[in-house]
């Protein structure tokens, strides 16, 4: 990544610290796609990158505090996305998921991306029913968080302190049974 | 979920933060400091004679030992608590202690008697030592690893020592102005016993206490 991308990555992250919904979606974004392309070179079989892109932003997300502002916003997020892939493919050595000729057959027939069972819906299912609603509204539905609060018949403050604490079991339980 | 319906739903969260990195250390160590000394007055206190031991160079040389380890340590604890640290340059700043306790050998070496060395390096208060430092920072080191914990390091075990040795240091400066052997010899046998056995501790539990 050049130095420009990281410093408008690095902008908009200090931005979006400050509160800024709008700055902390592209951030996300941008960064997705960053850990995508890394996530696509070093994933093995029986991985998927999506996995490990989607766990490192649950990490990003609850670990923000430890970017220092003042730094570049690249190692620290490549850190990151280190540390859940090593994880990851701890868990995968200890519990495989797939054995190599379901890989193979997996590899031939190209499955749709629809048909993908990512961790993070696991994860989901874990939550009370009040969170997962709440996560599921905002997310899945794109509702705003004043709109998740009259679909629930909540007041915002609720639905904000709900979506919290189930983003942040999420994290906690992303990829663990 | 899809990874952009998960953005939705990170970025509507935007706006609750956790405590700051620094804030958290400043918590921690404020209260780290606090438990040491409370256990340290309840169940030792200050040696009787401590307003004529603070005129031995020897007493006031241990606080200066155990206050470098302390702050040494601590430097890349904190920094280990970031995913992205590299913690080498600070890492070099753990010789300062051992340096100056060295120094000190040698020091008590040359002017006291040899005749006189195994006395001083067995001392007193051995066993008190390796039982109470260990005892008084087992506190702080529980304190130490939960803002670790609040952090995200991707070195847990080698930031579990480091938070091991930092409450050490923090355990031997009250476990300091008790003892009534001042000599460097006993400092840096049972001390380093006592202090060692705190930083296993911490490395040993930290992967597991730290997990994220």
């Amino acid at each position: 990544m050049s130095g420009a991308d990281d410093s408008e990555l690095a902008r908009l992250f200090r931005v979006a610290l400050e509160g800024d919904e709008r700055a902390y979606g592209d951030f996300l974004r941008g960064t997705a796609d960053l850990i995508r392309g890394w996530a696509h070179r070093r994933t093995v079989a029986g991985l998927d990158p999506e996995d490990i892109v989607q766990e490192t932003l649950l990490a990003i997300h609850v670990k923000r505090h430890t970017w220092r502002r003042d730094g570049p916003v690249a190692p620290w997020l490549y850190a990151i996305a280190r540390h859940k892939l090593v994880d990851a493919l701890r868990r995968q050595g200890r519990h495989p998921r797939v054995d190599i000729g379901e890989v193979e057959d997996r590899i031939a027939a190209e499955e749709p991306e629809a048909a993908r069972d990512w961790e993070i819906g696991r994860a989901l299912e874990t939550l009370t029913p009040g969170q997962r609603s709440v996560v599921t509204a905002i997310s899945v539905e794109g509702r705003t968080i004043s709109e998740a609060a009259r679909s629930l018949d909540m007041n915002e403050t609720a639905v904000r302190v709900a979506l919290h604490r189930g983003l942040t079991a999420i994290a906690k339980r992303f990829g663990r049974d | 979920m899809e990874t952009d319906d998960l953005i939705k739903a990170l970025a509507a969260d935007a706006r609750r933060s956790r405590l700051s990195t620094p804030a958290a250390w400043s918590g921690a160590v404020l209260a780290a400091v606090a438990v040491a000394g409370i256990v340290f007055f309840s169940l030792l206190g200050a040696r009787p004679d401590i307003v004529g031991a603070a005129q031995s160079f020897r007493f006031l040389f241990k606080f200066v030992v155990t206050i470098a380890l302390a702050a040494s340590a601590f430097g890349p604890l904190t920094m280990l608590s970031r995913p992205d640290a590299d913690a080498r340059a600070l890492m070099a700043r753990l010789a300062i202690a051992p340096a100056l306790l060295a120094a000190g050998i040698i020091a008590e070496l040359t002017i006291s008697a040899p005749d006189t060395w195994s006395t001083k390096l067995v001392g007193t208060n051995s066993l008190v030592c390796v039982t109470f430092i260990p005892l008084i920072g087992i506190g702080p080191l529980a304190l130490l690893l939960l803002a670790l914990r609040h952090g995200a390091p991707s070195q847990p075990t080698l930031a579990g020592a480091m938070a091991g040795l930092t409450a050490g240091g923090v355990a031997a400066t009250f476990y300091a102005a008790h003892c009534t052997d001042d000599s460097p010899l006993f400092v840096a046998t049972w001390y380093t016993i006592a202090i060692a056995v705190l930083t296993a501790l911490g490395a040993l539990t930290s992967r597991r206490f730290v997990h994220w």
